[in-house]
This record gives C-alpha cells, sequence and structure tokens, in this order.
C-alpha cells in the first residue's frame, strides 16, 4: 500500500477547564486508508476531528496535513487544505436539487447552474465512482442519496480527507453495505478516509487501521485484521466485557397491552402512524425496528397519551386509554422512559438535581399543597444505590451527569413505580459498553418482574439478542412482528426499507422450491 | 482571540468579575462627569450621601425600594416560567386603577374593609391584565413578548383617558387630575414609611417559600425548563401558564395599589414611572432569586434616590445620573458573559511554538 501520510497529529492536548479532553493524542491517517476512530462517549473522538476541521485549535501539540506543519484556524481554512466533514445531521436544503446544493457556497460566481459546473461535478463524481441523479430535489432523495450528496459536496471542494461522523446511524443494513462500497472507492481513489463509530462490526467490515481512544488518550492503533471485537472492546472499556446478552426467559403472562389500527398524523398530515396493530404480553419485551423517524416517537407518545390520535384504539388491561389524560396514563401504570435525540428534552429536568428529577411524577399525588422533599429524598438514595449510579450526591444537578448515569436516573424512577408497562425508546443511545449492558440487565430484571416493556433499539444485534419479538416500522406502517428466535438481520433491514415479512417468508419457500 | 467556555467558574471569580464590572463603569462614568465640569469623586459622595446620609433621604431611598421589590417579585415568578412579562408598567397601571375605582367610588364599603379590598381589586385587576396574554400564549402561542409590551400602552391611555375624561375631579377647575383619596382609603404609616415597608419583605418571603415549596412553585420551574418534560410529568400546562400569570400580574398591581394609596394619593401616571421596566433588570440581576431580590432593589433604590439628590444639590441633570445607571448596568449585564465565557488572547502561530 501507498504510505503517503495525509494527515499526522502529534501529542495533540486539548482542555475544556478541568476536563482534559484530549491528552497527547497521536494520530496519523495515510493516504488510501479507512481509518476507524474508535472510543466511548466522552473518549474525545469529537474533540480530536473537530481539531481537524478547524472548530477547535488544539492547546498543544502539531498538525501536519500532506506532510506540512499547519495550524488550523478556522473551518473555511480547514476546507482549503483539502479536509471535509459530513456530519451525522446532514446539512442540506431541501427545495434545490443534488447539483446546486453541491455548488452551493462556492464563491467563483453568483449564479448557481451553469452547464460547465454540472459537467466539472459529473467529472469529479466519475472519477471517484459515485452514482446519483443531479437534477432530483434533496426532498425526493432516500437517506443514503442525501449521505452521497453530502459526501459529494466535501469531494467537489477538493477535499482528500474525509471525515465521517457516525455515518451509518441513520442507515439499514442494506444501505450501510452500499455506503461502505463507495467508501471504499473512495480510498482506492486516493482519499484518506476517518470514520468514527462506536460499532465494533462496521469497524471490523470497512476499516484498515483503527485507533482507539478512552478518556481523551490514545491507546492503540492497529490493523483491523489484526485485531478482533473482543480485544477492541477491551482496549475501548479498558478492561474486559462480557459482550453477551443472557436472555432470561420469562413466563409470558396475559395481554397487557392491545394497539389497534392506530393512525397519527403528523406535519402536513403525513400519516406519522398507518394502521398500526400489535399486541404485548406481561413478562415480554417487544423490540421496535426502524430507520430513524419512522414512527418510534409518535408510538410511545400515543401510548402515553402525549400525541393525538386520529383513529384507533390502545387497549391497556382491558381498557381503552386513547381519550385519557397523560396523568390518568401514568395512574394506570404506564410508564415511560423516553430518550429522544436531546437526552434531557423530555422525561428530567437537566438544571434540577436527582431529589427534584424524582419528585416530577409523585408530587400531585402528595398531601398539601406543598412538596415533600424528604420523599423524594429518600427515593433518590434508593435509586442511586440501587442502580449504582455514580454521582456526588443526589443535590447534584442532573445536568452535571455522565450520559449512563443520566439515563439511570431516569430508568431508575420510572422502575421505582413499579409500572405494568415500561415504554424505552433509546435506553442506551450515547451509552459506553459497560452502561448499556447494565440497561439491558435492569430491562430484563423489570421482565421477569413481569413488567410488559416495549423496547426501541437502533442495534439490531442487541434487538435480536434481547427481545422476544421484534415489530419493524417503516413510513409508520408495521411492515412485520418477527420472533426474534428465527429472524435475520438481513431481513430486519429489508423489513426496515418496506418490505414486508411475509412476501420475504415467500421468497424463503421459492428459494426452497 | 479566542473566547472559550468557562466551565463551572468558582464564586471567589464570579465576586471578582462583579466588582471589576462596578469599577468599570464607575470610571466610565467618571469619565462622562468630568466631561461635564465636576468631580466624579464628590458627586458619588454626593449620590451616596443623598441616598442614606439622613432619615429624610433613607426613607426616600427605602420608598423607592418597595415598588421596585413587589413589582420585581411578580416578574420573577413569569421569567422562572420563561414568560416574559414585558407589561409590568400597564399591569401597575391596572392594579392601580382597580384600587381607585374602589377608593373613589365605593363609597358604601364600610371604612375598614376599603383597603382590603383596594388589594384584592388591585391584585385581580393587575392579574387580568398578565392573564390576557397568558391566555393567547397558552391557546394560540402568541408571542407574550409583544402581547405584554403592547399592552402597557392600552393601560397608559386608559389611564389618561380617565383622568381627562369621567374621572376628572370637577373641583380642579380646568386642572385635569383624579380626586386624590380619601384619608380612609390611604395606607397607614410605618416609620414614617406607608405600610408597604412590611409588606414587601413578607412577600419576599412568601414567594421564595412559594417557589420553593409549593407543588405550584414546583410545576412552574418545570414548565420554565422543560415544556415537553413538564407535558411528559402530566402537567396541565395551559393552566399552570395562566394561573402563573394571574400571580405575577396582581403582585405588579399590588405595587400599583401601594403607589396610588401609599405615594401619590390618587390615580396618575406617575404609579409606575417605569418601576415595570427597571424590575426587569433588578429582577435578572438578582439570579431570578426572591432573597435577593430585596437587595438588588435596595440598591437600585440608592441609586435611584443618589441620581435625584445630584440633580437638586449639584445642579447636575437627571439624565446625567441616568447615564450612570445605564453605563452600572451594561456592565453588571455584561459581566455575565466573562462569568460565562473567558477570553484568551494568543497569537495565530503559537500552538506549534508550544511544543516541546
Amino acid at each position: 500500500m501507498n504510505k503517503t501520510v495525509y494527515v499526522d497529529m502529534k501529542n495533540i492536548c486539548k482542555t475544556f477547564g478541568v476536563i482534559r479532553a484530549n491528552h497527547d493524542i497521536n494520530f496519523s491517517v495515510y493516504k488510501g486508508e479507512i481509518h476507524g476512530l474508535l472510543g466511548e462517549n466522552g473518549a474525545g473522538k469529537s474533540t480530536l476531528v473537530n481539531m481537524l476541521s478547524g472548530i477547535y485549535t488544539p492547546d498543544s501539540g502539531s498538525i501536519s496535513i500532506y506532510n506540512e506543519n499547519v495550524n488550523i484556524h478556522s473551518p473555511k481554512h480547514a476546507i482549503e487544505l483539502g479536509i471535509g466533514m459530513i456530519h451525522q445531521h446532514f446539512k442540506l436544503i431541501d427545495v434545490l436539487t443534488a447539483a446546486e446544493n453541491i455548488m452551493l457556497g462556492q464563491k467563483d460566481s453568483f449564479f448557481l447552474s451553469t452547464k460547465h459546473k454540472i459537467k466539472s461535478i459529473e467529472n469529479v463524481m466519475k472519477k471517484y465512482g459515485m452514482e446519483f441523479d443531479l437534477n432530483k430535489k434533496i426532498s425526493d432523495m432516500s437517506v443514503s442519496e442525501k449521505q452521497n450528496v453530502e459526501i459529494m459536496k466535501v469531494l467537489y471542494r477538493g477535499s482528500k480527507i474525509l471525515i465521517l461522523d457516525e455515518p451509518t446511524a441513520v442507515l439499514t443494513p442494506q444501505e450501510i453495505d452500499k455506503l461502505f462500497i463507495v467508501l471504499r472507492n473512495l480510498a482506492n481513489s486516493g482519499c484518506a478516509i476517518i470514520i468514527i463509530t462506536h460499532k465494533l462490526n462496521e469497524i471490523m467490515s470497512i476499516t484498515d487501521r483503527v485507533t482507539v481512544l478512552r478518556q481523551g488518550e490514545t491507546i492503540s492503533t492497529l490493523e483491523t485484521k489484526e485485531t478482533n471485537i473482543r480485544q477492541l472492546t477491551e482496549l475501548m472499556v479498558g478492561k474486559p466485557v462480557s459482550l453477551s446478552i443472557d436472555k432470561v426467559n420469562a413466563e409470558r403472562g396475559k395481554l397487557l397491552l392491545s394497539v389497534q389500527n392506530l393512525t397519527a398524523l403528523g406535519e402536513h398530515n403525513v400519516r406519522v402512524l398507518d394502521d398500526v396493530s400489535f399486541d404485548l404480553y406481561e413478562g415480554e419485551i417487544l423490540g421496535i425496528a426502524g430507520v430513524a423517524g419512522s414512527g418510534q416517537k409518535e408510538l410511545c407518545e400515543t401510548i402515553a397519551g402525549l400525541y393525538p390520535v386520529e383513529k384507533g384504539d390502545i387497549y391497556f388491561e382491558g381498557e381503552n386509554i386513547v381519550e385519557l389524560s397523560p396523568r390518568e396514563i401514568i395512574e394506570r401504570g404506564v410508564s415511560m422512559s423516553y430518550i429522544p435525540e436531546d437526552r434531557l428534552g423530555m422525561g428530567l429536568v437537566a438544571s434540577m438535581d436527582m431529589v427534584d428529577n424524582m419528585l416530577l411524577k409523585d408530587y400531585v399525588n402528595q398531601p398539601g399543597i406543598t412538596v415533600n422533599r424528604k420523599v423524594a429524598r429518600d427515593k433518590a438514595e434508593r435509586v442511586k444505590e440501587r442502580l449504582d449510579i455514580q454521582a456526588p450526591n443526589v443535590n447534584t444537578p442532573i445536568r452535571k451527569l455522565s450520559g449512563g448515569n443520566i439515563q439511570k436516573v431516569l430508568l431508575g424512577r420510572e422502575m421505582d413505580a413499579s409500572p405494568h408497562l415500561l415504554i424505552t425508546a433509546y435506553p442506551v443511545r450515547g451509552l459506553d459498553i459497560g452502561a448499556s449492558y447494565n440497561i439491558y440487565d435492569l430491562l430484563q430484571e423489570q421482565k421477569q418482574n413481569n413488567v410488559g416493556i416495549l423496547y426501541i433499539g437502533e442495534d439490531l444485534d442487541v434487538l435480536i439478542e434481547l427481545c422476544n419479538r421484534i415489530m419493524v416500522l417503516c413510513n409508520g406502517k408495521v411492515t412485520g412482528i418477527a420472533d426474534s428466535e428465527s429472524v435475520t438481520k438481513e431481513d430486519l433491514g429489508l423489513m426496515m426499507a418496506g418490505e414486508s415479512l411475509s412476501s420475504l417468508q415467500k421468497e424463503d419457500e421459492q428459494c426452497k422450491l | 482571540m479566542q473566547i472559550i467556555k468557562r466551565v463551572g467558574a468558582s464564586k471567589k471569580q464570579i465576586i471578582i468579575i462583579r466588582l471589576i464590572a462596578i469599577m468599570v463603569a464607575l470610571v466610565a462614568s467618571g469619565i462622562f462627569i468630568v466631561m461635564l465640569g465636576y468631580n466624579p469623586i464628590t458627586v458619588y459622595s454626593n449620590m451616596i450621601s443623598g441616598a442614606l446620609g439622613s432619615k429624610i433621604r433613607l426613607r426616600a431611598t427605602l420608598l423607592e425600594m418597595i415598588p421596585l421589590t413587589i413589582t420585581s417579585l411578580g416578574i420573577l415568578v413569569a421569567f422562572k416560567m420563561k414568560f416574559a412579562n414585558i407589561g409590568g408598567e400597564g399591569q401597575i397601571l391596572m392594579g392601580a386603577f382597580g384600587a381607585t375605582y374602589v377608593a373613589l367610588f365605593m363609597d358604601w364599603l364600610p371604612e375598614f374593609l376599603v383597603i382590603p379590598v383596594m388589594f384584592l381589586v388591585g391584585f385581580l385587576v393587575g392579574g387580568i391584565w398578565a392573564v390576557i396574554p397568558a391566555i393567547f400564549k397558552a391557546r394560540f402561542d402568541a408571542n407574550e413578548t409583544i402581547m405584554t409590551l403592547m399592552l402597557n400602552y392600552i393601560a397608559i391611555q386608559w389611564i389618561t383617558y380617565l383622568q381627562y375624561g369621567p374621572w376628572r375631579d370637577p373641583e380642579l377647575k380646568g386642572f385635569a387630575k383624579i380626586a386624590n383619596f380619601p384619608q380612609y382609603a390611604l395606607l397607614p404609616r410605618v416609620f414614617g414609611i406607608h405600610i408597604g415597608l412590611i409588606i414587601a419583605p413578607v412577600l419576599v418571603v412568601f414567594i421564595a417559600w412559594f417557589l420553593r415549596r409549593t407543588k405550584r412553585g414546583f410545576e412552574i420551574t418545570v414548565v420554565g425548563e422543560s415544556l415537553s418534560t413538564a407535558r411528559y410529568a402530566g402537567m396541565d400546562i395551559s393552566r399552570i401558564i395562566i394561573t402563573t400569570m394571574l400571580l405575577s400580574g396582581g403582585l405588579c398591581g399590588i405595587t400599583g395599589v401601594i403607589q396610588a394609596a401609599g405615594v401619590n394619593k390618587t390615580l396618575t401616571m406617575n404609579v409606575s414611572s417605569g418601576y415595570g421596566f427597571t424590575a426587569i433588570i433588578t429582577t435578572y440581576l438578582s439570579g431570578l432569586n426572591a432573597t435577593k431580590v430585596l437587595f438588588v432593589s435596595f440598591l437600585f433604590g440608592v441609586l435611584l434616590q443618589g441620581g435625584s439628590y445630584i440633580q437638586s444639590a449639584l445642579q447636575i441633570p437627571q439624565s446625567a445620573a441616568d447615564v450612570l445607571q445605564g453605563m452600572l448596568l451594561l456592565c453588571a449585564l455584561g459581566s455575565e458573559f466573562f462569568v460565562q465565557y473567558k477570553v484568551r488572547f494568543s497569537k495565530k502561530n503559537s500552538v506549534s511554538s508550544e511544543v516541546k
């Protein structure tokens, strides 16, 4: 392999106040390689690449690009140096075409669409083997097409060094495969690619080398083919971790929740939930899979009484709860721990301490007009003890806790209310591996206590291991409810993209014939 | 030059930053005073002695502190809920209007009941003036900043109309003024000041307790921090917004009652005299802390009274005192930035040279 060094970061240090985000980090990327940047949340991955893309400047250390010492002082400067960042959330304008988006912000001419510029984009596309329709509007594109446009945007600006921040979070498994082909093409045509992820199997399948960061320090840089998932995990976490979920078997009890023909409308009267029906039993974990934004959020919120239902019924323990207020639903034993995009957006108040956050759902039922913080403090202490929450004390504002501990505060509060139905949405989002497995164990414990659990997840491997059954949503429709014992990841992926389970089973049978 | 987010500034750092801000304000105003041809030291010392130097002056200062404190509490309740109540002026005037109606036109009331009823009606009318935008906010998500601000003007014009029209005192021929309150409708006096001197601290304690200890106070804080969490916890957000604004406007209304029945002895435009706006600043500077409101309001009382004193003592125009006030505010609010961020000066290419 051609070993021209494109990026070389030496002894990089960066502190934010007392927090050492990066300490003495060494990181280099060759031309033509795909380099994985692996680490738990808060390991310093984002800080490191933000220094490459000019958002931060290092406190000390040196950066050289193409063997030349540089001091990247602004994002503009980074672009001039040929460093392109592809963010998780696309920055595209919906009403413009792909070509127009790509040309946007280029200062060479006033008008957008000119023939020769389209020509030059096509040339670049050809060079890197990219394929999509330049005249298609962004609003008509699929997520993976949009991602290609984003990549093309930085390539057209002459970037040779591409940084992708968690590019697979929004994709189905099939789309991920396509993305990886594109990335490999780019690497073969001489780009250097840095990919940030915490999904180990992706690291294994796409990268040439991988650098593991932990607590702001470089732990190791390894050749991907000489390592394995177990070793990477240990490097990342710093101690051996068991990576399997011991599925506990709980007796499936009686019918707990029955959702029938549920339809809900979103903006512009689009059906965000379209005729959704399913049953959930006591002592069962029902997983919900789907590409981000397929109706998961709305499903949770309709059950909790927070989102208007257009049509359909939700029977909880035999009673239709569609017309009930959130408070009445809470009183019947439905508990929701919801972790939306913004972790603290719903369910917790960031500026309040654990005590006050415990009060959120309880204060109503306390006697008199005052709140009783004594009871809440006891509860907070109990939850802190039981879930081993790392916090100086229960009076620390929870925004100062780490993601995993915030999550435990939320889950702990919900579990302490001994709910019959627990709805958890993305409970491990942004958590490190250790904390994630902790959460899975807690959920299984609840399942054994005969609680019915609705688990909305992202990682298909985890869904298959953790859940009894998995329901797949695509554009608000149920494409199938599969038994996790028999379903494969590939099938789930196809269902996420809109194929129905029954049609997949038919295909299987045809193959056998 | 780089601007860096400060992570957890220590108490000592914050105090130092605040002190520097005050110094900067005094120096900058000092330059201005020198340009006017006065000695800043004399002016400042005159301001202090003008506000605190004698019993009468201290009373005048306290007379400024009382309306500021009560209005700030009203604003604070709304701000805690992230409801931008810019309508304190209007709510004060409407509260005074309600009290005036009781004082002048409900003469069938037994005399001992007049003052309690004035407070009650003043609270309600001031409250209603704040509930109007609250209803629009709760039902239609209307912008409360604009609505509360606009309602100020309606209140001002309404009082003007009353003064020149139906409520004009016919006995003062040719002079447009509303009649003075009868003796029994004037606030009782304590320590040479009206009863507001007791009401204000009592309200401070009440609001501090209300926000910290009661269920409604807890709800207000949650709604202010995160609407979706409040919804999730099953709170009735519309009801909370409306009742909170009744309290907010009601407190401002009480200021109106006190100013009308304790200071002006009638209903005039001077009843509000800018307290509704100044209270926004005192509330902000107190960091939405009810107890601190009392101290900040006292400091502002000193500033207001000291300002009007130098005007008469040194013949410095009132506007010069206003400049000093504005300068202090600018620096105090500006210093917030330095509490949140620190600025570091470094040359562009210093990074590589730092490598060992």
